[in-house]
């Protein structure tokens, strides 16, 4: 009985270094650690994220502003950024046109199984710097990884906290017949890029997305002419018709936008013509409408022109009492026409 | 944009206006056929701004308006119940069919994807071998010679698994069923433009001796449209009727010779449904014998029975020119983009949804 039995280690160790995320990683155990040491918690780094507790602990001064978006694109990777730094500048921008210094943020990913590791941490890169530009703190998030499958990659979620501007007195209520509806650069340049980069609709154009927080100039607008600005949006999806189409809609007055004063580029202006795409409805994330006071509208532009991206600043509109809850449009050659709330999704014509 | 800011000069368009405003002394109804046409007409506000006595009709140049709802089922059919990736053009993916729209269709799971060229589709096709890949082929002649491409391609390469569904329209036997209508109202064409890049302008001047009719082959910019009516009108007013080509700076009178041959040996005309219209003889582009093996419905079995369409909509009096789409009286009421009983409501070439987005409350009235 006293056999010696030969015991052979050839069960392999568990393998420590992925170059993919698998389930394991948003199992909350060891995997889960060690990503986010390697990945965020040394990209983000900071005096709540080092704390590691269920809650970041924080104190607000006066009146707050809160606000979140989720970002699903595709690709994830295009000219000028990436969903990191869309889902930075997203909320960040929020909060920035409703007149808050962004403050904080939460940062919550659901990862797709088999994501490349290599590309989840250019993501996380593309956040690092966007919140350093932004200046604000991400400081807590969560990890979820769902199967092969069940996503797309990369789903990310945030939401923000913001210090609303003592100066700011924004909101519907404060719009009026006359106020003047201007616009901080070129439109329709985000929304181009990425869709000269979809799969089956590839074309050539040096394009970059307009991604970037727009605190600072939200922020120094309101310091400068206060009450004078009586709203500020960011017009993302729908493009700046869909912004309009909502301002008219709950403040029940018209808006009168002028063609001629519409800022786009040569190339999205091309790229649109190619497409059967009306500018005015494709997707803008570093941009802002803002509707003020007539008598600061034409020192806003200026003021505006002098941003680092603020050179294509217009005045382009008016509010007016004349065919409430419509945005109608006067065409370059004199014409007019309603400018009607996109249906869905912006779909290229054949011809 | 140079080329295109000088056709959109306010200046020209003016001058246009006054040229059309003293010539003109009657009414004349004038139909531009290509939905591309009246998007332009409306996006730029030209309709409010010709004089009353122009009377535009809308005509039933919108391809995805007029794809039957038997195709677009079949297109539906093919990526649920065939597993094939379905590619399309991307406003053809709002279009109701009977039961269900392909963006519907897609959000159920199936594989549909948007393209731009049908080439693409090929690559598609090429890279999935595994897979069968169709491209839903609608258009006027304007894609037709593109779609021609992709079939031709995927001969010389072979490839078994790339097929399309054929929902091809020619323009000129539409034009001529019009005015074979007795009801119609129409006394002057602005011809497509961008067909005739492809066609070239031969097809027309059987219509113009038929009918004794003005087609004046026209662009899409305002300062397009207006001297193309400009040149209608002007006919009219003087009892005469001829081919002119307002847009000699794209369309020469021969088309694109190698564009025409590749449509004529990559398909065949016959006769063909037009939703909203019905059947037109010879309106229809078919895949000839030797490229049978690419045609969708022989591959994955032919169309269901036409089923009657009986939503109400009275898209055929709208591209018929009998109303205007705001005379329906579903408009805005019961049909809108977001939920359409018929297909000019869905595309933006669609006269419907142009007037449904673009024209001012006011103008409706």
């Amino acid at each position: 009985m006293n056999k010696s039995v030969k015991v052979e280690l050839n069960c392999p160790a568990p393998v420590q270094e992925f170059d993919s995320i698998t389930i394991g990683h948003g199992g909350g155990g060891k995997l889960t650690q060690n990503l986010l040491k390697s990945g965020v918690f040394s990209l983000l780094d900071n005096e709540w994220l080092r704390e590691q507790g269920d809650s970041a602990i924080i104190k607000l001064n006066g009146k707050t502003a809160f606000s979140t978006d989720t970002f699903v694109v595709s690709p994830l990777i295009f000219p000028g950024g990436t969903i990191g730094d869309l889902a930075v500048n997203g909320t960040v921008n929020d909060l920035s046109v409703s007149g808050a210094k962004p403050l904080y943020l939460s940062l919550s990913f659901i990862l797709e199984e088999g994501l490349e590791m290599k590309l989840f941490q250019q993501i996380l890169h593309s956040i690092r710097v966007a919140c350093s530009e932004a200046d604000v703190k991400v400081i807590t998030g969560d990890t979820k990884v769902v199967e092969k499958g069940k996503g797309d990659q990369i789903f990310i979620n945030t939401t923000g906290i913001g210090e609303m501007h003592s100066k700011s007195k924004m909101g519907m209520n404060r719009i009026k017949s006359g106020d003047v509806v201007l616009i901080s650069g070129s439109m329709a340049r985000h929304g181009i890029t990425i869709m000269s980069k979809r799969n089956g609709l590839e074309f050539e154009t040096k394009l970059n997305s307009d991604t970037r927080p727009l605190n600072r100039i939200c922020l120094e607008l309101i310091e400068t002419f206060g009450s004078k600005v009586h709203l500020m949006r960011d017009p993302t999806r729908g493009g700046v018709a869909n912004v309009l189409n909502e301002i008219a809609e709950q403040t029940s007055m018209g808006i009168q936008l002028y063609e001629k004063e519409l800022p786009v580029e040569d190339e999205v202006a091309g790229a649109c013509e190619m497409l059967g795409l009306d500018p005015l409805y494709v997707a803008n994330e570093g941009l802002f409408v803002a509707i003020v006071d007539a008598e600061i509208a034409e020192e806003c532009v200026e003021f505006i022109r002098k941003w680092e991206y603020g050179s294509n600043a217009a005045a382009i509109g008016i509010v007016t009492e004349d065919h409430p809850f419509k945005v109608v449009l006067h065409s370059a050659i004199g014409g007019r026409r309603v400018l009607a709330q996109a249906t869905g999704e912006l779909l290229p014509r054949i011809c | 944009m140079k080329y295109l800011s000088e056709f959109r000069d306010e200046e020209i368009v003016r001058t246009l206006l006054w040229k059309i405003r003293n010539c003109i002394t009657r009414p004349w109804n004038i139909m531009e056929v290509c939905g591309g046409q009246t998007h332009g007409l409306v996006r730029h506000g030209l309709l409010q701004m010709l004089p009353e006595e122009v009377r535009m009709i809308h005509g039933p140049g919108c391809p995805v308006c007029v794809t039957p709802a038997s195709l677009i089922d079949k297109a539906v059919e093919l990526a649920l119940d065939h597993d094939v990736i379905l590619c399309s053009y991307g406003d053809m993916l709002r279009v109701p069919g009977s039961s269900l729209s392909l963006q519907q269709a897609r959000a159920k799971g199936g594989d549909i994807r948007i393209l731009y060229s049908p080439l693409e589709a090929v690559n598609i096709a090429s890279q999935n071998p595994d897979k069968e890949v169709v491209f839903f082929a609608v258009g006027f002649e304007t894609t037709a010679p593109a779609n021609a491409l992709s079939v031709e391609k995927a001969y010389r390469q072979k490839l078994n698994n790339y097929s399309i569904l054929s929902a091809h329209v020619m323009v000129p036997p539409a034009m001529e069923a019009i005015m074979s209508d007795p009801e119609t109202k129409v006394d002057g064409f602005l011809g497509a433009g961008h067909v005739c890049t492809v066609m070239g302008l031969g097809e027309y001047r059987p219509l113009v001796e038929k009918w004794k009719i003005p087609i004046v082959v026209t662009g899409f910019e305002p300062v397009d449209l207006l001297e193309g009516i400009y040149m209608v009108v002007s006919q009219l007013e003087k009892g005469e009727y001829r081919l002119e080509n307002q847009y000699k700076r794209v369309v020469g009178k021969n088309g694109n010779q190698m564009a025409v041959h590749l449509v004529n040996s990559v398909f065949e005309y016959r006769d063909r449904e037009w939703r909203g219209i019905g059947e037109i003889p010879m309106s229809g582009l078919f895949l000839a014998n030797k490229y049978r093996a690419y045609d969708a419905t022989l591959k994955f079995g032919p169309l269901k029975e036409r089923i009657s369409e009986d939503s109400g909509c009275l898209s055929g009096d709208v591209m018929k020119g009998k109303i205007k789409p705001h005379e329906c009286p579903h408009f805005g009421n019961g049909c809108t983009p977001e939920k359409p009983l018929g297909a000019p409501m869905v595309s933006s070439e669609g006269a419907c949804a142009a007037y449904y987005n673009y024209v001012t409350q006011e103008s409706t009235e």
